[in-house]
């Protein structure tokens, strides 16, 4: 589990986040949600500890990050995986050498073993004897699926996805929240997914919070998101054609 | 001026965190042989083009200048070998590596930036200053020297080329012209600036990289700069060591 309590981020003049208070529960998708720039990406680089918070703290069960110095924190960081946004493979490695890199860095395992766990993640991931391939030759929806391997090969117990879907297809898109969804119950680990996909949050939103100009605005489910009469959140779910014909077709 | 500190305090901070100890000794041997490839092999050809070439000009132009019978043609072998030795080799092939190297590591660590690469190490809990940076800045210090002496000695075996070809000096007068009044001292002065140099380029690429905000264009705009102020940086401290070393 992981809590945000009372989170401000301040850029300058420019208040980001306001005094954000929420939970997100262990075994569930917990989604960010929220127009480009309401500050979910902020928010979750808070959590993760790529920004400090002004004020506020960050607790991976009931642990105070925002508290630790760096060695603390790199024993949390070893729990962690992320899905960044294009990937983030590291460019130089293929397949094998990015899965194994955590691999190598934090473990005293055998070749053998590092190897048996990077098949075994790739396996899981539908990537199977693609090891040897370059990032520069996979497809959008192979690097999320590689970035995912890298980020479950040390068995992480906190998984944060930043806008998994961005640049993919529907269908792609839909095979990488399910694989998300999947991860987080198969391994019971605690994950946020920041995203503004109308479909990511219908199919595998367990816990939703919409961020609103900085503050948290509302927090429910996927299937409360659609009943909801709040203003904000229903312009944001029902801004486009698709999802205001599934509102009209629901009422 | 406020940007002047900020920068300073900014790279003094990152240096902080690049040198420290690394936190796997096998991956970080694993980096610097690849580094020895990428700054340092990888920059021979041009190294040796440069240095052969630079001496030779050298030894044609001081042989065009002695016109007086009472100057001896050796003076040609002598003044090559203490303007390669001096100055060319260490000087002229670092800014050339500044330009060659530096724009190298600033881009590469700016790219890993700008598309979260760098991101992603912190997450792991890596230390990715030193992960990315130090093996880089080791890499450079060995490297270096060795690029500098291999450019002395094509620098002075060019010219010697260059006067056996045109006829204007013997080998015998070139050869007497190196050996006079050789003091090795030139060459530890050299290689000392050469260090400095080294440290310089693979610090200042590396930050310019490590700090890029933005996209592609801040990339080649980080690559730019750490050419630029690593150059400027270099012949400044060149006229700090030479006053140093040499007076």
């Amino acid at each position: 589990m992981i809590e945000a309590v009372g989170i401000c981020k301040q850029f300058g003049d420019n208040m980001v986040l306001k005094d954000i208070n929420c939970v997100f529960e262990k075994g569930k998708t917990n989604l960010i949600i929220g127009q480009s720039g309401s500050g979910k990406t902020v928010l979750m680089k808070c959590l993760v500890g790529l920004f400090e918070v002004d004020s506020g703290k960050v607790l991976y069960d009931n642990r105070n990050f925002s508290s630790m110095n760096t060695n603390q924190r790199k024993k949390i960081r070893q729990e962690i995986g992320m899905l960044f946004q294009m990937g983030a493979l590291f460019d130089m490695m293929n397949v094998q050498e990015n899965v194994m890199f955590p691999l190598n860095m934090f473990t005293d395992k055998t070749e053998e073993e590092k190897l048996d766990r990077v098949n075994f993640v790739l396996k899981r991931v539908n990537l199977e004897n693609s090891n040897a391939l370059m990032p520069s030759e996979l497809s959008g929806g192979m690097r999320k699926r590689v970035a995912i391997a890298r980020a479950i090969s040390m068995n992480p117990q906190y998984l944060f996805c930043d806008e998994p879907n961005s640049g993919l297809d529907p269908q792609t898109a839909g095979v990488i929240d399910i694989l998300i969804q999947e991860i987080t119950r198969e391994y019971d680990i605690t994950t946020i997914v920041n995203t503004h996909d109308m479909n990511s949050v219908l199919s595998i939103g367990d816990q939703v919070n919409f961020i609103y100009k900085g503050q948290l605005w509302w927090q429910g489910t996927k299937d409360e998101i659609l009943e909801t009469t709040n203003t904000e959140l229903n312009d944001f779910v029902f801004g486009t054609e698709l999802t205001s014909r599934l509102k009209t077709r629901r009422s | 001026m406020y940007k002047f500190v900020h920068t300073v305090g900014q790279y003094v901070l990152l240096m902080r965190r690049v040198f420290t100890r690394p936190q796997r000794g096998k991956i970080f041997w694993n980096h610097l042989f690849d580094e020895f490839q990428h700054l340092g092999l990888e920059s021979l050809g041009i190294v040796a083009i440069i240095s052969t070439f630079m001496g030779a000009v050298v030894a044609i132009q001081t042989a065009f200048n002695i016109d007086s019978p009472l100057i001896s043609m050796s003076m040609v072998g002598f003044t090559t070998a203490q303007s390669v030795i001096l100055e060319f080799s260490p000087t002229v092939i670092s800014l050339i590596l500044a330009g060659k190297v530096g724009s190298r590591i600033a881009s590469e660590i700016g790219t890993m930036r700008v598309t979260e690469q760098i991101d992603a190490l912190e997450i792991m809990g890596v230390n990715s200053a030193n992960y990315l940076i130090f093996p880089k800045v080791v890499a450079c210090l060995l490297i270096n020297p060795v690029l500098i002496v291999i450019s002395i000695w094509l620098g002075v075996l060019g010219g010697w080329i260059a006067m056996e070809a045109s006829g204007l000096v013997t080998t015998t007068d070139y050869l007497y012209g190196i050996r006079i009044d050789f003091d090795p001292y030139i060459v530890f002065y050299a290689l000392i600036k050469t260090v400095f140099f080294a440290y310089i380029i693979a610090t200042v690429a590396g930050y310019y990289g490590y700090v890029t905000e933005g996209g592609a264009l801040e990339v080649g705009q980080a690559s730019t700069k750490a050419v630029v102020y690593s150059s400027i940086l270099i012949i400044l401290f060149n006229l700090i060591l030479t006053q140093i070393l040499l007076t």
